[in-house]
C-alpha cells in the first residue's frame, strides 16, 4: 500500500507492522509523533500492544527491558535528552541481551535548547552495546524497523537496536512510503522466539551479583562477537529483505559514484540525499566525486570503508555533530579503520549543527575543497567547522 | 487451645543467603514469599537484596527475579506485568522489593507512576531505614535522631533532624486499592495482609519495617525485639488502608515510652533527654494524626 507519510508515521508504522507486545513511551519533540500515531493504532485496535504512557524516558526504557526480560517484543521511541537520560538503562539493555527495538530522532543537546537535527545524542550512546543504524528516507525508517528485529532476535546476536532519523527533515516532511502487506511482514519478523525469560515454572535470576573472578569480562567479551557476527546478519537479513519487499539496500554502506571517484565523501543520516543530488551535477562539470552514506555506525562498517578507500585520492568526512576529540565521531572511526589500510588524505568537516541547514551549496563547496585536498595530497586542516556565522567561506 | 498457625510451611528461599547475622529484610523476604507463593515474579533494585540472593551463579531465591538498575522498580513491574497480561498470564504475581533509598528517594518518581497508571502489581518496600548496602547512608526514610554515616554527628550533633519521609501516606495519596505497613515481628499480620491484598486487583503497596542490626547498631539477637518494640511504642504503626479506609491492626493499650525502643541502638545512644523528648512528642502527633484519619475515613 502506497502512502504519504512523515518519518515518524513511517516509524510508527515500522512498529506495528513488527507486532511489538508491549510498548513504553515518554513524549519528546520531535518524536512525539510517532508514540502520538501508535497510541492512535492502539485505541483504533489497528494494533495489539499494551502501551505505558511512562512518566520518564529513563523508565520507558526500563518498563522495555522487564518486558522484553519476560518475553515479548517491545518497542520505544525517544530523542536528544530522553536518550540522554536512558543512558544507564541503555547499557542494562544490551548488558542482558535484550533485542529491543528503538527510534531515535536525532536532535541537538541543549543548552541552548534546539529541538533541530544534530548526531551528537545518538553519537554519545556509541558505546552503550546498541545497533545502530542510520537511515535517508521516510521508507527506510520503517524497513530499517521490520529488518532491525529480525537481525537483533537472532541467538546469535541479542542486541538491542537504534533505528535513527534526522530529526524534521526526516521526522516531520512527508513522502511517498510503500507499507509492506502485514502477512508479508509477519512471514519474514515470524513469531518473537526469546532466548531466555522471567518464567515460574523455570524460576531464574537476571543480572545478579558477580565477582571479578566470575564471567563478567566473558558477558563482554560475547557481546564484542554478537557485534561482530551482526555483520554476517544484517548482510542475509538485508538481502531477504530486498528480495521480499523488492527494495535496494546496501547492508552498510551505500555507494554513489565511488569507483572512479577522487574524492570520496563520507555521510551519514539524511546528508546523503543532498550529497547524491550534488555529486550528479558535479559529475557534468567533469568532477570526479562520490558519496559513501554509512548506514551502519554500530557495527562499525571497516571493511567497506576500506575498500572504498582503495580507489580514491582523499576521503572527506562529514559530522553533523562533534565529539570533543580527535575529530567528531564518524571521521575520527573512519580514520582509524583507514590507518594502516589506505595511505591517503582524510578530512573532517563538521557542519549543520543545531539543524543548521546543509545546504547543496555548501556541499558543492566542501566537494571542491576536498578535490583540491586530493590534488595536492595533503590536508591544510584536519578538522574544518563549515558554515560557522561570519565566515564567508562556505556560505 | 493453641492459636492456629498462620503461617504457610512452604518455602521459596533457601539456604544459603549472604545477609549480615540477624538481618530483617531478609526475614521479611521469607514472609513475603511465604504469603505470594511459587506464582511470583520479583524485581529487586540495587539495595541489600541485590546482593542477598547470592553471587552469580548462587540463588538463594526459588522464584524468577530480575535485578534492575537502583531508581526503576516501578517501570520494572508496570514492564513485567503488561508483558504477563499481553501472553495471558494474568495470574503471576508480580512484586517489586526494594529498599527504603530506591523507594523513598532514587526510585519514588517510577514508583508514583506506576502506582498512579494502577498496574495489577505488589510494591515491597523493606525499609531500613538507610542506604545499608552501601553503608548506612542516610535516607529520606531514616528516622529523626538517627545517626548514619552521612549523619554523623560530629561536634556540630549533624544528625538526622528532619522527620521521616512518611511513604505510606505517600501512596495512600496514590489512591491506590491497597497500602499496608507491617513488619517482622508480627508475621501473621503481614501474612494476613499480604492475603488480602493478593486478591486485590491494582497496585498494592507494602512498606515492611525491617530492622538492620548492621546499621541500627544493636546485637543481631535484638531484631525482632526492636520491630516489635516499633510497634508497642507507636514509632512504627501498623496499619492498613483499603480503598481510602484506615484500619490500625494494632492498637497497644498503654504504648511504651519511645526511649525503651532508642536504647537499644547505637544510632541513637547520642541522644539528649530533650531530643529523646522531641521524638517522643512527634511519635505521639503521627499516632494522634493516625487515630484521627481511621475514625475520618470509617466515618459515610
Amino acid at each position: 500500500m502506497k502512502a504519504i507519510l512523515t518519518g515518524n508515521e513511517a516509524a510508527a508504522w515500522g512498529a506495528r507492522l513488527s507486532r511489538p507486545k508491549v510498548i513504553a513511551a515518554y513524549p519528546i519533540t520531535p518524536q512525539t509523533s510517532i508514540i502520538e500515531t501508535i497510541a492512535a493504532f492502539i485505541a483504533n485496535g489497528e494494533m495489539d500492544a499494551r502501551y505505558i504512557r511512562v512518566e520518564s524516558e529513563h523508565s520507558a526504557m526500563a518498563a522495555c527491558i522487564a518486558a522484553q526480560n519476560t518475553g515479548v517484543r517491545t518497542y520505544t521511541a525517544t530523542s536528544a535528552h530522553g536518550l540522554a537520560l536512558m543512558h544507564e538503562v541503555l547499557m542494562w539493555a544490551s548488558g542482558a541481551r535484550l533485542p529491543i527495538v528503538m527510534s531515535v530522532v536525532n536532535r541537538a543537546m541543549a543548552p541552548p535548547w534546539s529541538v533541530w537535527t544534530d548526531q551528537l545524542d545518538t553519537m554519545a550512546e556509541r558505546d552503550s552495546g546498541w545497533i545502530q543504524v542510520y537511515t535517508q528516507n521516510n521508507q527506510e525508517v520503517l524497513d530499517s524497523i521490520i529488518m532491525s528485529y529480525k537481525i537483533a532476535e537472532k541467538h546469535n546476536i541479542l542486541l538491542p537496536t537504534m533505528v535513527i532519523e534526522d530529526a524534521f527533515i526526516l521526522s516531520h516532511t512527508s513522502e511517498g512510503v510503500d507499507i509492506p502487506e502485514q502477512k508479508k511482514v509477519d512471514d519474514f519478523l515470524g513469531e518473537y522466539e526469546p532466548a531466555f525469560k522471567l518464567d515460574p515454572d523455570e524460576p531464574a535470576g537476571f543480572g545478579s551479583l558477580i565477582m571479578p573472578e566470575g564471567p563478567y569480562m566473558e558477558f563482554r567479551y560475547k557481546m564484542a562477537l554478537a557485534m561482530e557476527d551482526a555483520r554476517s546478519e544484517i548482510r542475509k537479513v538485508v538481502e531477504e529483505y530486498n528480495q521480499v519487499f523488492g527494495r535496494e539496500y546496501a547492508p552498510f554502506v551505500e555507494e554513489y559514484k565511488t569507483e572512479d571517484a577522487d574524492a570520496v565523501m563520507v555521510v551519514i543520516g539524511t546528508i546523503g540525499s543532498t550529497a547524491k543530488d550534488v555529486v550528479d551535477r558535479m559529475r557534468e562539470k567533469g568532477k570526479k566525486v562520490g558519496v559513501a552514506r554509512v548506514r551502519y555506525f554500530r557495527p562499525f562498517p571497516a571493511e567497506e570503508l576500506r575498500k572504498i578507500a582503495k580507489g580514491a585520492k582523499m576521503i572527506g568526512v562529514v559530522d553533523r555533530s562533534y565529539s570533543f576529540g580527535p575529530g567528531a565521531d564518524l571521521f575520527a572511526e573512519t580514520k582509524s579503520v583507514l590507518y594502516g589500510h589506505a595511505d591517503i588524505p582524510v578530512k573532517n568537516y563538521v557542519m549543520g549543527l543545531g539543524g543548521r541547514d546543509i545546504t547543496p551549496r555548501i556541499i558543492e563547496k566542501v566537494f571542491d575543497d576536498m578535490l583540491s585536498v586530493a590534488k595536492d595530497g595533503v590536508v591544510d586542516k584536519e578538522v574544518e567547522w563549515v558554515g560557522l556565522q561570519g565566515d564567508e567561506r562556505w556560505s | 487451645m493453641m492459636k492456629k498457625l498462620t503461617i504457610p510451611e512452604e518455602e521459596h528461599m533457601l539456604s544459603g543467603h549472604t545477609a549480615c547475622l540477624g538481618c530483617g529484610a531478609t526475614i521479611a523476604m521469607r514472609y513475603v514469599l511465604k504469603a505470594l507463593g511459587k506464582n511470583t515474579i520479583l524485581s529487586i533494585p540495587a539495595c541489600c537484596w541485590a546482593v542477598i540472593p547470592g553471587v552469580y551463579p548462587h540463588r538463594t531465591l526459588d522464584v524468577p527475579l530480575l535485578y534492575t538498575a537502583f531508581e526503576v522498580t516501578g517501570a520494572a513491574i508496570s514492564g513485567i506485568r503488561e508483558a504477563l497480561d499481553a501472553m495471558g498470564k494474568e495470574d503471576v504475581n508480580v512484586v517489586g522489593f526494594a529498599g527504603d533509598g530506591g523507594t523513598a528517594d532514587i526510585g519514588l518518581q517510577a514508583l508514583s507512576a506506576a502506582m498512579e497508571r494502577g498496574h495489577n502489581v505488589f510494591y515491597i518496600m523493606y525499609d531500613n531505614e538507610a542506604y545499608m548496602n552501601t553503608g548506612i547512608q542516610r535516607s529520606g526514610s531514616t528516622p529523626m535522631g538517627a545517626w548514619t554515616t552521612t549523619t554523623p554527628g560530629g561536634k556540630k550533633r549533624m544528625y538526622k533532624w528532619e522527620p521521616k519521609k512518611n511513604v505510606a501516606e505517600i501512596m495512600v495519596a496514590h489512591n491506590i486499592p491497597y497500602v499496608a505497613t507491617a513488619t517482622i515481628a508480627y508475621p501473621e499480620d503481614m501474612i494476613a495482609k499480604l492475603k488480602r491484598a493478593k486478591e486485590i486487583k491494582g497496585p498494592k503497596f507494602f512498606q515492611i519495617l525491617s530492622p538492620c542490626p548492621t546499621g541500627w547498631r544493636h546485637p543481631p539477637d535484638k531484631t525482632v525485639e526492636i520491630s516489635r518494640l516499633a510497634v508497642q511504642t507507636n514509632m512504627f504503626p501498623l496499619y492498613e488502608v483499603i480503598n481510602g479506609k484506615y484500619k490500625i491492626s494494632i492498637k497497644p493499650k498503654n504504648p511504651k515510652p519511645v526511649k525503651e525502643y532508642l536504647r537499644l541502638q547505637g544510632r541513637f545512644r547520642h541522644l539528649t533527654e530533650d531530643e529523646i523528648e522531641m521524638i517522643q512528642k512527634n511519635v505521639d502527633e503521627n499516632w494522634k494524626a493516625l487515630l484521627k484519619k481511621e475514625r475520618c475515613s470509617q466515618e459515610e
